[in-house]
């Protein structure tokens, strides 16, 4: 680094003695990429970990009524919830809802993936067909939805032509499958959610189709044509090469799904809202509510910690797996 | 299988040489019509929502939902415009500036956090792009409580605000993937001849960086406009972007169904104009936020 050949600026050159300038130039120097990035954290700083511990505070604070009141009042408000049936019910159907909806969207992804990765005639146009609708608003998805799967309108007036007698209730649905009792909560699959996993799978099965394409084109074909010399068939070069060598996207598309699952919140707002019986509600939906609604804001920000905890507990062993991966992959 | 291979680096030659002409064509059956049923699953909401818009207010009931109009008409579309018309506005005046300061800001940071590490530089990275992958839920009250001591709560200057700073992680990694695929010779050159770290960003860095900025502008746009639960929070009345009115529309008894059809898709409009004309660079920010995020 020689600052022979930049003028330093006329002031500081006048000021300084010799060594002066280019001492004092050099500071600034390894200051300046602090300084760029300084806005950045310290922002992040403030508006993500200042206000989880905020939010921390406030759920144990006596903050109940719309009056706002921070003194400390204890962790009631965490342990009401868990005997809350509401918030047991969200909490079982944002779990049955992630799991429903990133298992249809890895394997509608995946098949899709497979067969535009072998060329069909016009494969541009198809990925873009399937991809559109990740550009798309939840608010959108759900409002065309909630039409289409209404009971008395839109899939099933297709069924009725067709002779189908026993029309579905979709999101109306309030039974829950098989129904096993877990304290005040059936737990399992409530119906009414799988209309909300056909509406969001529909919006981001695109979304895993892509990630496993760009995976399977960063596949070298020398992996398959070794494995086809090898006398390997189709299915399995498909499932003893190019599968395991899809593991990191798959972890990837958990990840990214499975953390906008945990956290949704305008697709069911939308949608279908709580449900009778709450066999559509989710906790973001209730933090809403009883937060701005209900201005019960302890409530709201203890459901919004639990909700934090029960992303971290998908993500942190996820992270670690894509770690492990990459580190294997080199 | 195949008995010619071709130089198997040349990969645009693979998928037609396994097995013969024939046999392709036999194994080919299934493939499209899978296809072929899952395009007609991701187009039937499309459908749907195009075909009842166009309809007169008499065809738009649920018995002849799946029927095409007998004859065209715009009326649904020009009550949806002049009902959503200021909340267009307002998303237009939201996502503009939005996306401008967030591509600004992430490519400073992202220029910083791959070209120029300073000790802790990846630590302090890692723990942005923590802001990833929480629930939005657990920073809303003390942001409304912080929005209205700044002045800000219920404005469109507030949640510009609102979604430079959460999207901060996102354009700081997109645009720190991008910059890393830089030669580190170009920076360093720029440096022998005595630029700064600033000057050599704006110098030379910057005058390279449009893909990402289109990359990120794309992304950021796209997430913003869409955005909903920041919205609804932050803003009432008036101030309200487009995807909260629609909400607001469809829940309401009403407003005929051929006028909420049109409305859905005069939101959605903005998002698909982007993603038909540029989805090649939306599919990049998909890709770049996705293997790293």
């Amino acid at each position: 680094m020689t600052s022979t050949t930049t003028p330093a600026p006329a002031g500081a050159a006048a000021a300084a003695a010799d060594a002066g300038p280019s001492r004092r130039r050099r500071r600034l120097e390894t200051a300046t990429p602090v300084l760029m990035v300084l806005p950045s954290i310290l922002a992040i700083g403030v508006f993500v970990y200042g206000f989880i511990a905020w939010t921390g505070w406030v759920s144990v604070s006596n903050w109940t009524t719309f009056v706002r009141d921070l003194s400390f009042n204890g962790f009631g408000a965490y342990t009401r919830l868990f005997g809350d049936f509401r918030f047991l019910s969200g909490l079982r159907n944002v779990v049955v809802f992630t799991v429903l909806f990133v298992g249809v969207c890895l394997v509608v992804g995946l098949v899709l993936a497979m067969i535009i990765d072998r060329d069909p005639f016009g494969a541009p146009v198809w990925r873009n067909l399937f991809l559109f609708p990740v550009a798309l608003s939840f608010v959108v998805t759900g409002v065309v939805w909630q039409w289409l799967l209404n009971p008395r309108a839109g899939v099933n007036l297709l069924l009725n032509r067709f002779g189908w007698e026993d029309l579905p209730l979709w999101y109306v649905s309030t039974t829950i499958v098989p129904g096993w009792r877990w304290g005040q909560i059936d737990v399992v699959v409530p119906v009414a959610l799988i209309a909300v996993v056909i509406a969001a799978a529909w919006q981001m099965s695109g979304f895993a189709m892509a990630i496993y394409l760009a995976g399977l084109q960063g596949i070298p074909d020398e992996l398959r044509e070794a494995a086809r010399m090898d006398g390997a068939s189709e299915i399995a070069v498909y499932r003893r090469v190019l599968l395991p060598m899809l593991r990191p996207m798959t972890i990837t598309i958990i990840i990214v799904l499975g953390h906008i699952s945990l956290k949704t919140f305008d697709l069911i707002y939308v949608m279908t809202g709580p449900g009778t019986g709450y066999v559509t509600d989710v906790p973001a939906v209730y933090m809403y509510e009883t937060t701005f609604r209900g201005n019960q804001f302890a409530r709201g920000a203890a459901i919004s910690l639990l909700l934090l905890g029960l992303v971290a507990l998908l993500m942190v062993p996820a992270l670690w797996a894509r770690r492990r991966t990459e580190e294997a992959l080199g | 299988m195949s008995t010619a291979t071709p130089t198997a680096d040349d990969r645009r030659l693979r998928p037609t040489d396994d097995g013969g002409a024939a046999g392709r064509r036999l194994r080919g059956a299934p493939k499209y019509l899978v296809l072929a049923l899952a395009a007609a699953f991701a187009l039937v909401p499309i459908y749907v929502m195009l075909v009842t818009s166009l309809k007169p207010p008499v065809e738009a009931t649920v018995g002849r939902m799946w029927d095409l109009p007998s004859s065209l008409s715009l009326g649904a579309w020009e009550q949806a415009w002049a009902t959503l018309r200021p909340y267009l506005m307002n998303s237009f005046a939201l996502a503009i500036p939005a996306t401008v300061f967030s591509a600004l800001l992430g490519s400073l940071n992202g220029y910083v956090f791959a070209k120029w590490r300073f000790p802790g530089s990846e630590t302090i990275f890692n723990l942005l792009l923590f802001g990833l992958f929480i629930p939005y839920q657990i920073v809303l009250i003390p942001l409304v409580v912080t929005l209205q001591q700044m002045g800000l709560y219920n404005s469109i200057a507030g949640l510009v605000f609102v979604h430079v700073v959460y999207g901060i992680p996102i354009t700081t990694l997109i645009f720190r993937n991008f910059y890393a695929r830089i030669p580190a010779d170009i920076t360093e050159a720029a440096q022998v001849d005595g630029a700064g770290v600033f000057s050599t960003y704006l110098r030379v860095a910057l005058p390279l960086s449009v893909p990402g900025f289109v990359v990120v502008a794309i992304w950021q746009f796209t997430q913003v406009w869409n955005e909903f639960l920041f919205a609804v929070s932050i803003t009432s009345a008036g101030q309200r972007p487009v995807m909260v009115a629609l909400q607001n529309l469809s829940g309401s008894q009403i407003v005929e169904w051929n006028v909420q059809m049109a409305a859905a898709l005069m939101a959605a409009l903005p998002t698909l104009i982007v993603y038909i004309l540029l989805g090649r660079y939306f599919v990049r920010g998909l890709l770049a936020g996705a293997t790293k995020g």
